[in-house]
């Protein structure tokens, strides 16, 4: 895998260039009452390898975003690029996480993730799928439960699972939508924590919704927040300056964590207060 | 802890407590109904004959079943037909079912169609079914399969649409092929649905096969036996058909059991 000379350094984002582009995006649904527009003219850019968390209130258009991206949705106007060509459908270089991870649960921990190898890399041999689906296992910590159904699998492993399922197939951008709302505090840190260290090596570019500032601000390079529905917009899109590889304990140690801290709720719930 | 002193009740009662509720009311309600049939039929009058009466007429018959002629081989005989016939209900059904769950046009196409055909009674194809055939053997077998297919088709379809989105996303983001979605997706996720069908699919072909068996001559097997005891009016003629209809319940009970067992490990197995 390619990477940058200057890993460990946080990019200036205009010095690279645009990889994946959401270029006046709006979507708009057709209701009885008139057209009702979830988003709004969104302009977003994103470039190689970064780590973009979008935040924003339930119902706000976040995930309709995320899957104009991924091509569930197609925007009503404007267009999304990758790398210059447009997303008209889904595909495996914008693998989802989902929400509710979404294995099949007839199948073992290793037969969801080699579902995906095979479909990705047909021309392999059989043995080195296996061990692509092996090597995933043991990048997340389940070589134990490679048998397992998700059935017998906590929420955790499940999720780990489906990382491990998305990565295999190695997108070029990894989507995912609140990948860790249901988990347990400890769990999630330690599925944080892994998905900066699998990022860092991989420098995968991640598109990311959470409900957790905290979250966003130990993951992201950048934090998109959206202004509430209906007719969603980027309100703001939040540096986060912090050097990594990060340590959480460091990380709230730092003064500036407070302040974007209390800006972000500042935006997230200011708004929300004058709206009702 | 309990009472220390109190004595540890036994097995035997423990089994009573446990299985008493299934056991003891059905062997009394079973008892009071014989019994009132008993009463009601004893008079030597009578066109029916008592259950007493039906054993002694019929030990012979339940004691020889596999006799030229005897109740188990009728019974074989429709289970061998049923099978056959439900075997390609059951195949072309499910086909059937999957396609017009996925495709929108099929299923609006075919839906009215469907919903006639399938509530018009096994007996009302039995004309239909002799004039094309000829014969009462591939009739009968028609007859099951007619009416078996119906909730097989309706259920697997139903079961097609109510696979969870996330799977199909799951389909669409990895660009399966038709062929892998088949296997990975579409039939795991429909077993369930499938298996109802089939459930309700057998429990129709048993009711049909005794139908077109007695009516499609010759063609034998345990509808045939029940017409023909009918028919030759002997003395013991009620026990007979009493014996024989008694034996078609417990075989469609069976049947049903059946279907429903081998859904459950295939299900749990998932």
């Amino acid at each position: 895998m390619q990477t940058l000379p200057t890993s460990n350094v946080t990019l200036q984002p205009t010095q690279r260039e645009p990889f994946l582009v959401i270029d006046q995006a709006s979507k708009v649904y057709p209701t009885p009452n008139g057209p009702y527009t979830v988003l709004d003219n969104i302009d977003l850019t994103v470039f190689e390898s970064e780590f973009v968390c979008l935040i924003g209130h339930s119902g706000c258009g976040k995930s309709t975003l995320l899957d104009m991206v991924s091509g569930f949705r197609k925007p009503t106007s404007g267009e999304v690029r990758l790398q210059g060509k447009m997303i008209s459908r889904p595909g495996p270089d914008r693998m989802v996480v989902f929400q509710n991870y979404a294995l099949l649960p007839w199948k073992t921990a290793f037969e969801n993730i080699y579902l995906g190898v095979n479909a990705v890399y047909p021309e392999k041999s059989k043995k080195e799928k296996t061990e692509i689906v092996r090597s995933h296992l043991a990048l997340v910590g389940l070589e134990e439960a490679a048998n397992k159904r998700p059935g017998q699998l906590s929420g955790g492993m499940k999720q780990r699972v489906s990382i491990a399922r998305a990565l295999s197939i190695r997108p070029q951008v990894l989507i995912l939508d609140e990948p860790f709302g249901a988990l347990d505090a400890i769990t999630k840190e330690e599925l944080q924590e892994e998905l900066l260290k699998i990022w860092s090596e991989y420098k995968i570019t991640v598109l990311m919704i959470t409900h957790d500032i905290d979250e966003a601000l130990f993951l992201a390079d950048r934090i998109v927040m959206m202004t509430n529905g209906p007719a969603a917009k980027i309100g703001e899109v939040m540096e986060v300056p912090f050097p990594r590889p990060r340590d959480r304990a460091q990380l709230m140690e730092d003064p500036r964590y407070y302040t974007l801290r209390n800006h972000a709720l500042d935006f997230l719930f200011g708004g929300a207060v004058s709206d009702h | 802890m309990a009472n220390p002193a109190l004595p540890a009740p036994s097995t035997f009662a423990i089994q009573v407590k446990k299985f008493g509720p299934f056991i003891i009311p059905p062997i009394i309600c079973t008892g009071a109904v014989l019994l009132i049939w008993q009463v009601l039929c004893m008079s030597p009058e009578s066109k029916m004959p008592a259950p007493l009466k039906v054993v002694s007429q019929t030990t012979e018959l339940i004691l020889n079943p596999f006799v030229e002629g005897g109740i188990g081989l009728q019974l074989f005989t429709s289970l061998q037909r049923v099978a056959l016939g439900y075997t390609l209900a059951a195949v072309v059904g499910v086909v059937i079912g999957l396609a017009i769950g996925v495709n929108s046009f099929l299923r609006n196409g075919f839906d009215p169609m469907i919903q006639v055909l399938r509530t018009i009674p096994p007996l009302a194809w039995l004309p239909i079914a002799l004039a094309i055939f000829q014969d009462g053997q591939p009739a009968a077998l028609f007859l099951i399969f007619i009416t078996a297919i119906w909730p097989i088709v309706i259920n697997t379809a139903v079961g097609v649409q109510q696979i969870p989105k996330d799977y199909d996303n799951v389909a669409k983001v990895l660009q399966l092929s038709g062929r892998e979605y088949l296997f990975s997706i579409l039939i795991p996720s429909t077993v369930p649905y499938i298996f109802t069908g089939l459930r309700i699919g057998i429990g129709l072909a048993w009711l049909a096969i005794v139908a077109a068996e007695m009516l499609a001559s010759g063609a034998g097997g345990i509808g045939f036996y029940i017409w023909d005891a009918y028919n030759a009016g002997n003395d013991n003629g009620m026990s007979q058909i009493i014996l024989a209809v008694l034996c078609v319940g417990i075989v469609g009970l069976c049947l049903d059991r059946l279907v429903s067992y081998l859904g459950s490990l295939i299900v749990s197995e998932s």
